[in-house]
């Protein structure tokens, strides 16, 4: 008979109604084998007493259903966000706050570099909260005018340059007509560059290519250790181009024995037909293993409402810009729900403006007539502005949402000023309503967009305040339980995978969220301050301070 | 340096022909070599009889030809496309049914060493206005023909010559200034889409007749004022839809004249080339173009009843 260990603990919070919370759970083979009193445990019997979390809180290990493991690569550039940041080792970064601030920090990672070739690339830089104040190549010649420049917005949609790097990528010249390259007074760019297509000429030059996505083996374990630090066991990669070298690096990093999660990676549909994507999925499914879980499809409907590329419905952008860009077509997207739903494969949706949820309903209503599936559980993701009517068609449709809660916080002030208006920006991440019309739902981060950490989501989702502080969509906040189930159970489901994780019951993986504190006590306000002492992942122990 | 690679953009939206033009294309190519860049690879894009060899990224064609997918990398392509040996003639972009095509030739115009050619729009006649009122694509379709320079509307067949009219009538309003050409199963003449077409069969012919347009060949015969020229050509009264060739302006600089539909441009050339300009455009129409020569050289001096003859 193998081994049987049973943990005491603080408390154990199991997110199962018919035994809320314990004081002891018994791990057997990786896996639950009992939760409950130690008397009730014993009657398994013989085991190993282990009370190294006798003071510790344990909670099912956390999910994240939208993030991307490019954040664990981003952490070998220079961080430039606006709010302190904690790497992969466990460095609070601080924020830098001004653009001499970013300016100093990228002048002491030059000074650092040997290579003076070597392009200097920064992330993470979001002028919003600095009065948006424009970076200019100036700025960044500064730093250097021999190695290439490059730093990334935290939206992932604009790219600051130096001159060098302008010049590198064949922009620093006269005579440009592209409305995303600002010209300055001589003529020539003034080193911002709006949206891939001006970005990427230049990009390749200073580390930020589109490779970025699809995480190398080191970024994929900087990703496994944030992972833990978050309290994080099972996590998405939403979407990544999965080439044949990319599958095969990511099934050997996540197999090593020390990789600390569930990773969850899905095709993007791009670039290839509805068919060729089910048909790829489909054969990827085939090489799944338990920490490596292929075989979901990503499609992406529209863009994005701070970049004004998301596709509303009347009356549009608040500011008046024009209506964004479609990235499928419907009839493309009707033929991928058909074929997946045969199939049984599950395909999330990216859609951000109500307009591309709308389409996406329309057209899954009558893929699922035609092909029928009782339990597709596609997902919208993001979904930031749908209204009640759209969720109780998606309850009707058994889709799930995951909607994106941190967004609120870090661009609500920007929404409700700029791209959307007071009325449309109180509803975004309408986590009451998904609630209350009877659709599944999960919160996320988009890391590396936003910082992964599942109790500051959870934070955000239950308090709704935005970065200048003000609450947003009083009515839409939901309670602190409801946040808790959204980042286990709720995220789980999303995943077809709530029968073996996000609950600590008999059968499902021992993964654990290790806790100092217990978020159940912490305070609604204080939810985002939980100390995460490490996890437990398939009976494995990971601990922070040890990473 | 070698001259920039041109790039014509083909758009229009799901189902309107484009594949099956480029297959056209491909097959009447004649010496060409076409580089044809596709959103994705999907459903075969190529016509499997025309296909040499294919590997993971790049389709080979008969006659030198080649097709890859994109993706999401247009630039990374494009660049590619430029470091091939031999280099191709030109680079058609089969655009994705959502794609706007003028932000493609904005992301082309980027580039050091390529050159906008224009944006060919395939509208099927059948359906294209009531895909411009659908509740989700009007917007995309009607910036699409709104962005061209040359729409062709394809399977004039499946409709009656009046349901043509009125949809021709319904382009015309959107773009005035595109040029609209009739075809079924995507059979265009060459020459009307890909500016390369129009110098290649200028030297080694022939021409692709087709039922409505016709090429001619016009030389100036001296110096003349080469902008007004060139503007002369992209306008609409002129039943051009492209011209190419060269000509000498008043200081003896060799200029290159590029036109396709209503946009135009020229640039400076080699001395060694001779003057003549290729005009491809609507039979009956172009003949009248002698006249507007001479219009034009009258601005400049006493004509030439001689001069400015179009020769077939």
């Amino acid at each position: 008979m193998t081994a049987t260990t049973i943990y005491s603990a603080r408390k154990i919070i199991t997110m199962n109604p018919s035994c809320p919370t314990a004081t002891h759970v018994a791990v057997r083979e990786g896996r639950i084998l009992a939760v409950g009193s130690l008397a009730e445990l014993e009657t398994w019997g013989p085991y190993t007493l282990d009370a190294r979390f006798a003071d510790k809180v344990l909670m099912p290990g956390l999910v994240e259903g939208h993030a991307h493991t490019m954040e664990g690569t981003l952490w070998r550039y220079v961080y430039c966000g606006f709010f302190d940041r904690a790497d992969p080792n466990g460095k609070v970064w601080d924020g830098v706050t001004t653009i001499d601030a970013m300016l100093d920090r990228l002048k002491a990672a030059e000074a650092d570099m040997t290579d003076p070739d070597a392009p200097l690339s920064g992330w993470s830089l979001d002028p919003i909260y600095m009065d948006n104040v424009r970076v200019s190549r100036a700025d960044l010649d500064s730093v250097s005018t021999t190695r290439p420049i490059g730093i990334l917005h935290a939206s992932g949609h604009i790219l600051n340059v130096n001159t060098k790097a302008l010049e590198m990528g064949g922009l620093l010249k006269e005579g440009l007509n592209h409305p995303g390259i600002p010209l300055g007074p001589d003529g020539l760019p003034t080193g911002e560059l709006f949206g891939p297509d001006t970005m990427t000429p230049v990009g390749v030059h200073v580390g930020f290519n589109r490779s970025l996505t699809d995480s190398d083996a080191q970024g994929l374990r900087d990703f496994g250790k944030l992972c833990v630090r978050t309290g994080v066991t099972t996590i998405t990669d939403l979407a990544a181009r999965l080439e044949p070298e990319g599958v095969d690096s990511m099934l050997q990093v996540t197999g090593e024995d020390s990789y600390p999660a569930c990773v969850v990676p899905l095709q993007l549909f791009m670039g290839a037909t509805a068919q060729e994507t089910v048909d790829k999925v489909v054969a990827l499914k085939e090489r799944a293993t338990d920490r490596l879980r292929l075989g979901r499809i990503k499609a992406v409907a529209d863009g994005s409402i701070q970049g004004f590329s998301a596709r509303m419905r009347w009356p549009g952008y608040h500011n008046g810009a024009p209506n964004g860009l479609w990235y499928t077509a419907p009839e493309q997207l009707a033929e991928l729900y058909r074929l997946a739903l045969a199939a049984g494969v599950q395909v999330h949706t990216h859609t951000n403006g109500d307009e591309a949820t709308e389409m996406a309903l329309d057209m899954l209503e009558p893929a699922l007539k035609d092909v029928p599936n009782f339990d597709h559980r596609f997902v919208l993701q993001h979904c930031q502005l749908a209204d009640a009517a759209q969720f109780r068609r998606m309850g009707k449709l058994g889709m799930c949402v995951n909607l994106f809660a941190n967004h609120h916080f870090y661009w609500g002030d920007e929404h409700y000023r700029l791209t959307v208006g007071p009325e449309r920006a109180q509803r975004m991440n309408a986590c009451r309503t998904a609630l209350d019309t009877g659709v599944p739902m999960a919160i996320h981060s988009d890391a590396p967009v936003t910082p992964l950490g599942p109790f500051f989501t959870a934070w955000c989702a239950v308090n709704r305040l935005t970065a200048s502080g003000r609450t947003q969509g009083e009515h839409e906040k939901i309670a602190v339980d409801e946040a808790l189930y959204a980042i286990t159970l709720g995220a789980a489901y999303t995943l077809h995978m709530d029968g073996e994780v996000g609950s600590i019951e008999v059968g499902k993986n021992a993964d654990f969220a290790v806790l100092e504190d217990d978020p159940t006590e912490i305070g609604a306000a204080n939810l985002k301050d939980v100390r995460v002492w490490g996890t437990v992942q398939g009976g494995r122990i990971f601990a922070k301070a040890d990473l | 340096m070698s001259l920039p690679l041109p790039v014509t953009v083909i758009g229009g939206y799901l189902g309107a022909g484009k594949t099956t033009m480029v297959n056209h294309l491909l097959r009447n190519a004649n010496g060409l070599r076409l580089a044809i860049l596709v959103n994705e690879f999907g459903a075969l894009p190529i016509d499997g009889d025309l296909i040499e060899a294919e590997d993971d990224d790049i389709i080979s064609i008969a006659g030198g030809c080649v097709c890859c997918s994109f993706g999401s990398d247009l630039t990374g392509a494009l660049m590619e496309m430029a470091n091939l040996s031999p280099r191709p003639d030109h680079v058609l972009i089969e655009s994705s049914g959502v794609a706007i095509p003028s932000a493609i030739v904005g992301s082309v115009s980027l580039l050091d060493g390529f050159r906008a050619d224009g944006i060919v729009i395939l509208a099927d006649a059948e359906t294209v206005q009531r895909s411009a009122r659908d509740k989700y694509m009007s917007d995309t379709v009607l910036r699409q023909i709104t962005d061209a320079n040359i729409i062709v509307v394809n399977k004039c067949d499946l409709v009656t010559p009046q349901a043509l009219n009125s949809t021709r009538d319904w382009l015309k309003s959107c773009n005035a200034a595109a040029r609209i050409i009739d075809v079924r199963h995507g059979v265009v003449a060459p020459e009307a889409v890909l500016d390369s077409f129009l110098g290649h069969t200028a030297t080694s012919g022939p021409f692709h007749h087709t039922e409505h347009l016709e090429m001619r060949v016009f030389t100036p015969d001296g110096p003349l004022d080469v902008d007004a020229l060139a503007q002369k050509l992209a306008d609409d009264a002129s039943g051009l839809i492209r011209a190419k060739g060269f000509a000498t302006a008043p200081s003896g600089q060799k200029m290159l004249i590029q036109v396709v539909g209503a946009r135009w441009e020229t640039s400076i050339a080699a001395d060694d080339k001779a003057d003549g300009i290729v005009c491809l455009g609507f039979k009956g129409i172009v003949a009248d173009l002698g006249e507007w020569y001479h219009l034009l050289v009258s601005n400049q001096g006493p004509p030439d009843p001689q001069s400015g003859a179009l020769t077939n």
